[in-house]
């Protein structure tokens, strides 16, 4: 049994590759897991520009209201607020990808929640949130993220005039001082109850001189008419007080569901492509032929082109036949084929290079399979990760990881092909073809100590 | 009748190789050193020698796999064959199949009487069509020579043909070489196997620390090996061993 461990660990030391994959994967995968979970998903970095004057806060009558300091605090205590000195600085820091969105509250938001709060207005109080939809899973944790904010923050504001719905239904049964708005009057409100034991008291006798009497009970039901008016425009503000404008500063997405498809797709045609490719590389070492055939009946290079052409034909088939059986439950553009099978092709070729990069590394069959496992899961989980939810230094980490890879650019490739609305086709057909040449490159390096 | 049928050769009518000076390093360690020989038409050249001695390295470089460091080999029509030391087929596909497939990639005019040919000349027609795995060590060496014949190659070099055979495999495959060479064909195999160089060579070259030690026929070595001890049995590999040590080795 020792002989035999012994015999495996010699063989492990003489495989350098996939010794330093059983050691690097695990402490990649857990650093990179380590580091999604460490930023809890309920604090999404948003740009956080405040016009709002200084001085300025929110009055609620005797229930207080809200000071600047408080409402950043609170804010603040639900999103991780970047601060932002300038419109055009929140724009940027949308664009670059260094928040989740931006949130802008302009200088005259208070005034008028203040007066929708108060009066009629018709006005009503909005916030600013700019977004960079650059695809649709991130223009869903954003949406979800406006929608959570903008109903904290609407609740916290009910809470608040729920308070003072109450104290106007106290005043108005037991009597007190009111305070008028932006007039800085006070006057004495008398009270149901008041008023009913005045009617009481002049109920049986009604004379003349007791008239002013009667005079204040009317005042005090014109009053009353007035206050339950106001409570009326209160409670209808407390469902929405705040408003959202939303702007999306860039980005351009296809629908949802045409976006699960091509990252299906993608998924698909990287492990097909990659396994395939690889695998059959490394078998002509395995079989012994590869030195056979190149000796002088094909060239290396003919070699790795015979085998780019293999995996770039089975990516097509593959990823057609699968648009074809998603057809019955998601319509697909075929209309748009003459662009589908180009993303395809490109795709594919830069999958199949990649392929021949691991299998002319590995030499073996199921060290190459291995391999392309433990390059494509991961890189095709991070190259989902939408911007904003990790910080910008770690997102430049994956946005150059991912981009050395594949995945993203036949998504985005996929993803504009299968929908108009999609991103364009140039860059990710620029990319593709640049990691083919790259990864053939290496591929034929690689297949110089290949026998 | 086959529509291709091999080229027939005159045996012995003059070099068909002629290997001079080549030498070989891998890093400080020289594996050849000013090897030099002639092969004619026909003949079966066995290259000998210990483990290290540089025995695949010269055939490497004749198959031309391997640059040599220095030296020049010409062919009399540039055709050699190559079977490597490990069978290089595809286990998967049958018999034919690799065949087929060799003889397409060679460009042979007639593929299919190619493939008939070869399955006739190595005894397996009736095995054509099962996977190359399912068959026996000896059988896959038989297909591996095949398809190294396919091109109908004027020399064709064997790196071990016979390792990992039995006795049985071993007497049929040498029945079937030393057959292409009385048809011809100019075979140079590499073997550490002194019994099998002095049953199936006409010639044998010894190979040690990358220079030729020795270069003719089995009784000459017997010869420059000296006089056999007294209670020693009288075998090639005692004559082999003899000879090596006499010359420091």
């Amino acid at each position: 049994m020792r002989w035999l461990l012994l015999k495996d660990l010699q063989i492990l030391r003489r495989s350098p590759l996939v010794t330093a994959l059983l050691v690097i994967y695990p402490i990649v995968l857990a650093v990179l897991i380590g580091l999604a979970i460490s930023r809890s998903p309920e604090k999404p970095r948003v740009a956080f520009l405040n016009q709002i004057p200084d001085s300025a806060g929110l009055s609620l009558g005797d229930t207080g209201g809200f000071s600047q300091s408080e409402a950043r605090a609170r804010l603040c205590a639900k999103i991780d607020c970047v601060t932002a000195s300038s419109r055009a600085d929140v724009e940027q820091k949308v664009k670059d990808g260094d928040v989740l969105g931006g949130l802008i509250l302009p200088a005259d938001f208070l005034n008028k929640l203040q007066a929708e709060l108060s009066t009629n207005s018709s006005q009503p109080a909005t916030v600013e949130v700019l977004v960079n939809q650059d695809d649709p899973l991130k223009a869903q944790v954003v949406d979800d993220r406006i929608n959570a904010l903008l109903n904290q923050a609407n609740l916290l504001l009910s809470d608040k005039i729920t308070d003072v719905a109450v104290n106007y239904e106290r005043l108005l049964a037991n009597g007190g001082e009111f305070e008028l708005p932006f007039l800085n009057q006070t006057v004495q409100i008398l009270g149901l109850r008041r008023s009913e034991q005045i009617l009481r008291s002049v109920e049986g006798s009604l004379p003349p001189a007791e008239r002013g009497q009667v005079t204040q009970v009317t005042e005090f039901a014109r009053l009353a008419r007035q206050n339950l008016a106001l409570a009326n425009q209160l409670l209808s503000s407390i469902r929405q007080p705040i408003a959202v404008d939303k702007q999306v500063i860039a980005g351009s997405i296809p629908p949802l569901d045409t976006f699960a498809v091509a990252v299906a797709a993608a998924v698909t045609l990287l492990f097909v492509t990659v396994l395939l490719v690889s695998g059959s590389l490394a078998l002509e070492r395995e079989e012994n032929t590869f030195t056979r055939l190149t000796r002088d009946l094909v060239s290396r290079e003919g070699l790795l082109g015979e085998k780019a052409i293999l995996g770039t034909g089975a990516a097509l088939v593959v990823t057609l036949l699968m648009l074809l059986a998603i057809t019955p439950f998601q319509s697909i553009g075929w209309s748009r084929i003459y662009l589908i099978v180009p993303a395809i092709l490109l795709a594919g070729a830069a999958s199949s290079a990649l392929g021949l990069a691991i299998g002319a590394a590995a030499k073996e069959v199921r060290a190459s399979a291995l391999l392309a496992f433990a390059l494509a899961l991961p890189v095709a989980f991070i190259s989902l990760v939408p911007s904003g939810t990790v910080s910008k230094s770690l997102l430049d980490v994956i946005h150059v990881i991912a981009g050395a890879f594949p995945f993203r650019p036949a998504l985005d490739a996929l993803s504009g092909a299968l929908s108009a609305s999609g991103p364009g086709l140039g860059l990710p057909f620029l990319h593709l073809a640049l990691l083919t040449a790259a990864y053939l490159i290496l591929a034929r390096i690689a297949l110089r100590r290949f026998t | 009748m086959s529509e291709n049928p091999p080229r027939a050769r005159a045996r012995g009518a003059g070099p068909v190789l002629e290997v001079d000076g080549l030498s070989k390093s891998f890093g400080e360690r020289i594996a050849l050193r000013d090897v030099s020989l002639d092969v004619s038409a026909g003949e079966l050249l066995a290259v000998l020698g210990p483990n290290g001695a540089g025995k695949t390295t010269l055939l490497s470089i004749l198959a031309g796999i391997t640059r040599a460091d220095s030296g020049r080999i010409s062919s009399a029509n540039g055709d050699i064959g190559w079977v490597p030391q490990q069978a290089g087929l595809y286990r998967r596909l049958t018999v034919e199949e690799n065949l087929r497939l060799f003889s397409h990639m060679e460009g042979v005019p007639d593929v299919e009487g190619t493939v008939e040919r070869m399955l006739a000349q190595i005894g397996l027609t009736d095995r054509r069509e099962d996977a190359v795995s399912s068959l026996s060590g000896g059988n896959q060496q038989r297909i591996n020579i095949a398809i190294g014949l396919i091109g109908d190659p004027a020399v064709l070099l064997l790196d071990e043909p016979s390792s990992g055979l039995d006795p049985s495999q071993r007497v049929r495959l040498w029945e079937f070489v030393a057959g292409l060479a009385e048809g011809g064909t100019t075979v140079i195999y590499s073997t550490h196997q002194i019994e099998e160089a002095s049953h199936y060579g006409d010639r044998l070259v010894v190979l040690a620390d990358g220079e030729t030690i020795f270069d003719g026929s089995f009784e000459q070595l017997r010869r420059a090996a000296g006089p056999q001890p007294e209670g020693s049995a009288a075998d090639p590999e005692n004559d082999f061993v003899r000879f090596l040590r006499q010359r420091g080795h």
